[in-house]
C-alpha cells in the first residue's frame, strides 16, 4: 500500500483556491487555439466545460453516446441546486455548506475541494440565471429558495421538479453557441472505447461511431472525462439506460486510480419494480416522506390484501418504531436499509419479483384527513400524477408503494485538487470523479458539483496543464494510436464472436445486478462480499464464453453497445466488492453489518479508515493506495439520527 | 396480454424499409411499451436475429430520446406523454400495433425506428441561446423577473426536443420547437437584447434544414409530451413582426 496526495494548497481554507488560481499557469489568448482538448460526455460538467474552453479560444472536440448532447442524464435531476447565496438571510454561508457537505459525506471527503465547491456555488447561480435558466421566483421577482434534504437553511434553487433539465439546457445552449465557432466540434452517437496513452500521458481516445460502427482515433493535448456515474452496475437504477462506466473503466485500466468504488447512494423513495423484466426504476422526490407514513403489514398473510382491508393494529410503521426521533424522515441510507429488511423478511407488498414482494406503503391518508385533498394536491400533485401514470394507481385513494433504488455514485476516478487523475493529462469532472461527496452525497449537490467542475475549475486547471507541458505532435500513424485502435477492434471482434454464444447482454447484466444488490448494496458483510467476488469472477468467465451479440459490428448495433458496457460493469462490480470488503467500518452509504450499532447506526473508524481508497489496476489483483484525509478545520463527529 | 406488432424495419437510409410482423405473448399489463420492445428484442437475440433499433435513454419522460409513432400517433395517443411513459395496460383494446419511426425529411431514418434529429441541434446552434461568457454574470438577484413571466418562460423551456411536433405536422414543420425556445428566452429580461436576431436566425436555420412552415394545423400542441402550446408561435410571430 502506498499513499497519494491531492496536491492541494495549504494555508487558510478561505484563500486556498484564490492562491492556487494565482499560481496556475496561463496561456495567452493568441496561443490558445494551438491547444486541443477532448471532452467525453456532455452532461452538466462536460457541456459547461466545452462552452468555457471554447469561448476562451481552445480547440475542443466533444463526444457523447446519446443522439444529442442535450440528452445527458443530468437532465433528469429533479430537486434543485444548492448555493450559499443566503438570499433567505437564514444564516447560510460558504462555511455552513462546506460543513454540511463534509458531515453529510460522513467525513470521507477532502476539505480543500469541498470548501472550493461551496465558494463557487454562488457563481453557478449567477451564470445560470444570465443564460436564461428559469428558476422559481417570488412574486417580487427575486429568486425563490427551498430547504432540501433535511437542511436547516433554504439554500436550494429550483425550476419546479426539472432543475437538472433547465441547467443542462443552459449549458447545452452555451456549448451550442461555441459550435458556431470553428474551434469547437461535437460528435453525437459516439462512444469512447479506449484512452490513448503516449509517453505516460493521455493524448487521445478511440471512439466508435455508433451509427456506422466505424472505429477512429482522435488525438489531443489532453482528455477530460465527464461521463457520469455507474449506478447502472446494479442493472436496475434510476439512471438512464445508457449510463455506463466504460470511459472511466478504460481510464482505470490505463492507469487512472479508481477511488471509493463502493460508495454508492441508494435512494429510498422509488417506484418499486412491478414486472420481472423491469428495465429501470423511477425516483420519486424524497419530499414525499415529509407527510407520508411508511408502513408494511405485520403479518405476511396480509401482504396480498388490499391495504384498506388491513387493520390499523396490523400495520407496522417500522421507521417510526425503529427511529422514533426521525421516524419517516430517517436519512436515505437508514430508511433504505429498513425497507429492504422488511421486504427480505417477506413482509413486502406489491408484485412478486423473483419470489419477493419489493415494496412498502407510503401512506398519505393521515395527512389527507388532516389538511384535505386540495391542500395535499397543491403540495404533491405533480408527484402523485407521476406515480399514477407509472403505476396506474391513484395515490389519493390507495397508499403509494416505494422501494429503494441506486441513484448516485460518490466513487469515481481519483482526482487531485486540479481534478487531474493519476494519469498525466487525463482529467475527470462531475459524477465521473470521486471528489466532493465523501461517503454520501447531500441532496441538491450533484448539479452544483458538475457545474463547478465544468464552468469554473477545469477550465483553469486544464489550461495550467497545457501551459506547463511541452507536448510533441501525435498523429494517427503513431504506434500507440495504431495499437489502441487495434485493441479496440479486437475487443469488438471478441464480443461479436464468443466461443459458445448463448446469452444476451441483458442476461449478464441482470445477473450482475442481482449479485451486487444483495452483496454490495445497502448492507455489506465480509463473507457475502467474498462470495460475490467469486461469483462475479465466474460471471466474467461465462460472459466471454457465452455472450451473444446478433447483427454485425459495422452497423448501428445496440446489442453490441450493451455487451461492451456490461462487461466493464462486471469488472467494476468486482472492484466495488473488494473496496467494500477492505473498508472495515461503516460510513455514510457504506454499511458493513459487522460495524453497525444495535440500532443500525454506522460505526465509523477514523483511526483506521480516514482515507480515500484509490485502486490501481494490476493484471492480477488491484493495488490499494491511500489518500489520508486530514481534517484541519472540522472535527469529525458522530452522525446520529436517533 | 398478447400483441401483434407491425414494426418498421429499415436497414439504413439508402434501402427501403417495410413493416415486419411479430407476435409477442404473455406481456404483463404493467410492462412499459419500451420494455415490451426489449422483450421482443430478447426473443430476436434468442432466434439469432438482429435487434430492432429504437432510441431511448432516461425512460422517465425527460431526456427526449424516445420517439416512435404508434398506431398513427407520435408517442402514442395518450395525452402529454412520451413513448417511454406508455404502459401496455394503455393498449388493452388495441392488440394490433403499428410502430413506425418519426417521419420527416429533416429526420432521416438511420435504422429501423431510429431517426437523425441533429437538425434540432443545428437550430439551437444558429442562435438558441443568450450570449454570455462564463464568469461574466452579475449577481443573480440583480436581474428581477416577474413571476408570471418566469413561470411562462419555464413552460416554454420544458421542451424536451423529441420532435413529435415535427412528426405529426403535415408540413413537417419545426415551428413549435423553434418558437418554444424563442419564447423562453424572450420572456426573460436577459434574453431580450438578442431576441429579434435570434428569432430570425433560428427560423432561417429551420428552413435550411428542410423543415416546412407552419400553416396552423395545431396538431403539434396536441402531441407535445410537455404540453407546449401554439401560443408560443404567436409570441414568436409577434417578435418577428413588431420588435
Amino acid at each position: 500500500m502506498s499513499s497519494i496526495h491531492a496536491k492541494d494548497p495549504t494555508g487558510p481554507l478561505e484563500n486556498r483556491w484564490e492562491k492556487h488560481l494565482f499560481n496556475l499557469s496561463l496561456i495567452a489568448p493568441q496561443n490558445r487555439k494551438k491547444h486541443k482538448v477532448i471532452v467525453i460526455g456532455t452532461g452538466l460538467a462536460g457541456a459547461s466545460l466545452c462552452a468555457t474552453l471554447g469561448e476562451a479560444g481552445y480547440q475542443v472536440s466533444s463526444f457523447c453516446f446519446q443522439d444529442s448532447p442535450r440528452r445527458a442524464h443530468s437532465i433528469a435531476a429533479q430537486g434543485g441546486i444548492n448555493s450559499t447565496k443566503n438570499y433567505q438571510n437564514d444564516g447560510d454561508s460558504v462555511w455552513r455548506l462546506f460543513y454540511d457537505t463534509i458531515k453529510g459525506g460522513d467525513f470521507r471527503a477532502r476539505e480543500s475541494n469541498v470548501y472550493r465547491l461551496a465558494q463557487l456555488s454562488g457563481n453557478i447561480i449567477d451564470q445560470a440565471v444570465a443564460q436564461g435558466v428559469p428558476f422559481a421566483r417570488e412574486y417580487s421577482g427575486y429568486l425563490a429558495n427551498r430547504s432540501f434534504g433535511g437542511t436547516q437553511v433554504s439554500r436550494t434553487f429550483y425550476a419546479r421538479g426539472q432543475t437538472g433539465q433547465q441547467l443542462l439546457l443552459g449549458a447545452y445552449q452555451a456549448h451550442s453557441r461555441q459550435l458556431e465557432n470553428d474551434n469547437v466540434t461535437h460528435q453525437s452517437r459516439s462512444e469512447m472505447l479506449e484512452l490513448i496513452m503516449v509517453d505516460d500521458q493521455a493524448r487521445g481516445v478511440v471512439v466508435r461511431d455508433l451509427v456506422s460502427g466505424e472505429v477512429s482515433a482522435h488525438t489531443a493535448d489532453c482528455v477530460v472525462l465527464c461521463t457520469g456515474g455507474y449506478s447502472n452496475v446494479f442493472y436496475l437504477s434510476t439512471n438512464a439506460k445508457g449510463c455506463n462506466t466504460s470511459a472511466t473503466w478504460r481510464a482505470y485500466k490505463q492507469g487512472a486510480y479508481f477511488a471509493n468504488p463502493s460508495f454508492t447512494q441508494i435512494h429510498p423513495t422509488c417506484v418499486p419494480p412491478t414486472v420481472e423484466n423491469q428495465s429501470k426504476l423511477t425516483l420519486m422526490s424524497e419530499s414525499l416522506r415529509n407527510d407520508g407514513r411508511i408502513w408494511a403489514p405485520k403479518n405476511s398473510a396480509d401482504c396480498t390484501k388490499n391495504p384498506a382491508d388491513i387493520k390499523e393494529e396490523d400495520r407496522d410503521y417500522f421507521l417510526e418504531r425503529m427511529y422514533p426521533a426521525f421516524a419517516n424522515l430517517a436519512p436515505r441510507d437508514v430508511a433504505s436499509r429498513a425497507v429492504k429488511l422488511i421486504c427480505d423478511k417477506g413482509l413486502g407488498v406489491g408484485s412478486k419479483i423473483h419470489g419477493k414482494r419489493l415494496g412498502v406503503y407510503l401512506d398519505f391518508s393521515a395527512i389527507i384527513e388532516k389538511l384535505g385533498l386540495d391542500a395535499v394536491a397543491e403540495k404533491y400533485g405533480n408527484l402523485f400524477d407521476m406515480y399514477s401514470s407509472i403505476t396506474g394507481e391513484n395515490p389519493y385513494q390507495t397508499p403509494m408503494k416505494i422501494y429503494p433504488a441506486p441513484h448516485y455514485t460518490m466513487g469515481g476516478l481519483w482526482v487531485d485538487y486540479n481534478l487531474m487523475t493519476t494519469v498525466e493529462g487525463l482529467f475527470a469532472g462531475g459524477e465521473a470523479n470521486f471528489s466532493d461527496h465523501g461517503a454520501n452525497r447531500l441532496g441538491a449537490s450533484a448539479l452544483m458539483q458538475g457545474l463547478a467542475d465544468g464552468y469554473f475549475i477545469l477550465p483553469k486547471t486544464v489550461a495550467n496543464y497545457l501551459a506547463q507541458n511541452t507536448l510533441t505532435e501525435v498523429d494517427d500513424a503513431h504506434p500507440q494510436v495504431v495499437q489502441s485502435l487495434k485493441a479496440v477492434k479486437e475487443r469488438i471482434q471478441k464480443l461479436m464472436n464468443a466461443p459458445q454464444p448463448k446469452y444476451s447482454p441483458e442476461h449478464f447484466h441482470q445477473k450482475l445486478g442481482g449479485i451486487l444488490w444483495e452483496a454490495c448494496g445497502m448492507s455489506r458483510e465480509a463473507d457475502r462480499l467474498k462470495q460475490a467476488i467469486v461469483e462475479i469472477a465466474e460471471l466474467e468467465t461465462q460472459f466471454w464464453q457465452n455472450i451473444k451479440v446478433t447483427g454485425i459490428d459495422n452497423d448501428l448495433n445496440q446489442t453490441l453497445e450493451r455487451a461492451g458496457r456490461v462487461v466493464d460493469f462486471i469488472e467494476l462490480g468486482k472492484l466495488m466488492c473488494q473496496d467494500a470488503l477492505m473498508r472495515e467500518e461503516s460510513c455514510g452509504a457504506h454499511a458493513r453489518v459487522e460495524y453497525l450499532t444495535e440500532d443500525g447506526e454506522a460505526k465509523r473508524d477514523d483511526n483506521e479508515f480516514s482515507f480515500v481508497g484509490a485502486w490501481e489496476f494490476m493484471s492480477e489483483q488491484p493495488k490499494l493506495h491511500k489518500e489520508q484525509l486530514n481534517y484541519e478545520f472540522i472535527e469529525p463527529t458522530v452522525r446520529n439520527y436517533k | 396480454m398478447n400483441f401483434t406488432l407491425h414494426i418498421w424495419r429499415q436497414k439504413n437510409i439508402n434501402i427501403a424499409g417495410d413493416f415486419v410482423t411479430y407476435k409477442i405473448d404473455d406481456i404483463d399489463e404493467d410492462t412499459s411499451f419500451l420494455e415490451m420492445l426489449d422483450q421482443l428484442n430478447e426473443q430476436l437475440i434468442a432466434n439469432d436475429e438482429d435487434c430492432i433499433v429504437f432510441d431511448y435513454d432516461c425512460r422517465e419522460g425527460i431526456c427526449g430520446a424516445c420517439s416512435l409513432v404508434i398506431n398513427g400517433y407520435p408517442h402514442g395517443d395518450k395525452k402529454a406523454t412520451t413513448t417511454c411513459q406508455l404502459y401496455m395496460r394503455d393498449y388493452k383494446h388495441q392488440t394490433e400495433l403499428w410502430v413506425e419511426p418519426f417521419r420527416a425529411k429533416s429526420f432521416p431514418v438511420i435504422k429501423d425506428l431510429t431517426v437523425d434529429r441533429s437538425s434540432f441541434d443545428n437550430i439551437i446552434q444558429s442562435g438558441g441561446y443568450i450570449s454570455v461568457h462564463t464568469g461574466a454574470a452579475p449577481d443573480a438577484n440583480t436581474v428581477l423577473v416577474d413571476k408570471p413571466s418566469a413561470d411562462e418562460a419555464f413552460n416554454s423551456a420544458t421542451c424536451i426536443g423529441c420532435g413529435a411536433c415535427v412528426a405529426v405536422c403535415p408540413n413537417a414543420s419545426a415551428t413549435l420547437y423553434v418558437a418554444a425556445k424563442i419564447t423562453h428566452l424572450s420572456l426573460l429580461p436577459q434574453g431580450k437584447i438578442e431576441e429579434k436576431a435570434r428569432a430570425q436566425k433560428m427560423l432561417n436555420q429551420m428552413q435550411s434544414e428542410g423543415f416546412g412552415s407552419c400553416s396552423n394545423h395545431r396538431h403539434c400542441e396536441r402531441v407535445c409530451p410537455k404540453g407546449i402550446t401554439v401560443s408560443n408561435i404567436s409570441k414568436m410571430n409577434q417578435i418577428l413582426a413588431w420588435s
